[in-house]
């Protein structure tokens, strides 16, 4: 039936009503094909958005909260960087510990060689994914600031909105990881770092994964997410204070040079 | 679909040239400031938080 009804149609081709029904045919397919491209074309796009552009929009809004802390440390901008080739390290006595800020307010600056030259990203209070997404290095605001006795624990994307973490598995223990706060510098060492399930949440106690130990020391820990195009793990790096020295002292002899860029240019 | 927009648009071809990188354009804006903000909500490798913490 259906062959002869195809065969009729054929036969009467000039007629009107079959060529309309196979225009809407055609105009439905053609209009759902059309569709299809357009999502896969915002998909890519999307792909694009999230690996490329974030990282852009990131970067600039972290330089301008850099800018800003700069701004807020104002005439006591640290000193121009002293060649200071005397042998014997000073000690300053007990890190001074600032009082943790509001949600989003600016704690200071995190400074690691192993990075480059140019990495130099604010730290900011709170986790929550407005801070994480635009400004860079979170800090766990339940946890220790700076200096004081305890864990002063950080998180960073390793993908996108800036990767500020990107890098974490090349650390090498004894590496420099220095914190600039409105108090001075706090110069931490490297020490391992471990990979774990993300609820893990012992990573973040005064003494990392020894829930209800009294610490002694301050311990900074960096946590991201691994492997790095995934989150079903956490990477987390552990660091320890080694010294500390005040802002009048000037920035330590290695990035002195980072830190005239970062905060002393204004 | 995009045959028929580009049909109806207004106006010589070069304007309706420059009406359609307009509306693309205009797209473009609105994926970056409302869709893929809300899409990344639902990709996994952004969160880098532990435990309670972590952000959605």
């Amino acid at each position: 039936m259906v062959v002869q009804e195809k065969a009729r149609r054929a036969a009467r081709r000039p007629a009107r009503a079959a060529p309309a029904r196979a225009s809407i045919l055609r105009g439905t397919v053609q209009v759902l094909g059309e569709l299809l491209i357009t999502a896969g074309i915002i998909l890519l796009l999307f792909v694009g958005w999230q690996l490329w552009w974030t990282n852009i929009e990131s970067d600039a809004k972290q330089s301008a909260v850099i800018k800003e802390f700069a701004q807020g440390l104002g005439g006591a901008v640290p000193a121009s960087p002293e060649p200071d080739p005397s042998a014997a390290p000073v000690d300053y006595g007990t890190p001074a510990v600032a009082a943790a800020p509001g949600h989003a307010g600016t704690i200071g600056i995190m400074y690691i060689p192993r990075f480059g030259p140019n990495y130099t990203r604010p730290i900011v209070q709170g986790t929550t994914g407005d801070v994480l997404d635009t400004l860079g290095l979170g800090h766990y605001a339940n946890t220790a600031m700076p200096g004081a006795a305890g864990n002063f624990a950080v998180a960073g994307h390793r993908q996108t909105h800036g990767a500020v973490l990107d890098n974490i598995h090349t650390l090498v223990p004894g590496d420099k990881i220095y914190v600039q706060t409105k108090d001075g510098y706090y110069i931490y060492v490297f020490r391992n770092n471990q990979i774990v399930m993300p609820s893990r949440t012992d990573v973040l106690e005064p003494v990392p994964t020894r829930p209800g130990v009294t610490p002694t020391e301050s311990f900074l820990t960096m946590t991201s997410c691994n492997p790095r195009f995934g989150a079903e793990e956490r990477i987390i790096a552990y660091a320890l204070l080694d010294s500390w020295q005040p802002a009048s002292a000037g920035p330590p002899a290695e990035i002195a040079a980072q830190v005239a860029a970062a905060v002393g240019g204004n | 679909m995009y045959g028929w927009i580009f049909r109806h648009l207004p106006g010589p071809l070069w304007l309706r040239i420059l009406t359609s990188l307009v509306l693309i354009a205009g797209a473009l804006i609105l994926m970056v400031q409302f869709l893929f903000p809300w899409m990344s909500g639902f990709t996994a490798f952004t969160d880098s938080t532990i435990g309670s913490a972590s952000q959605p």
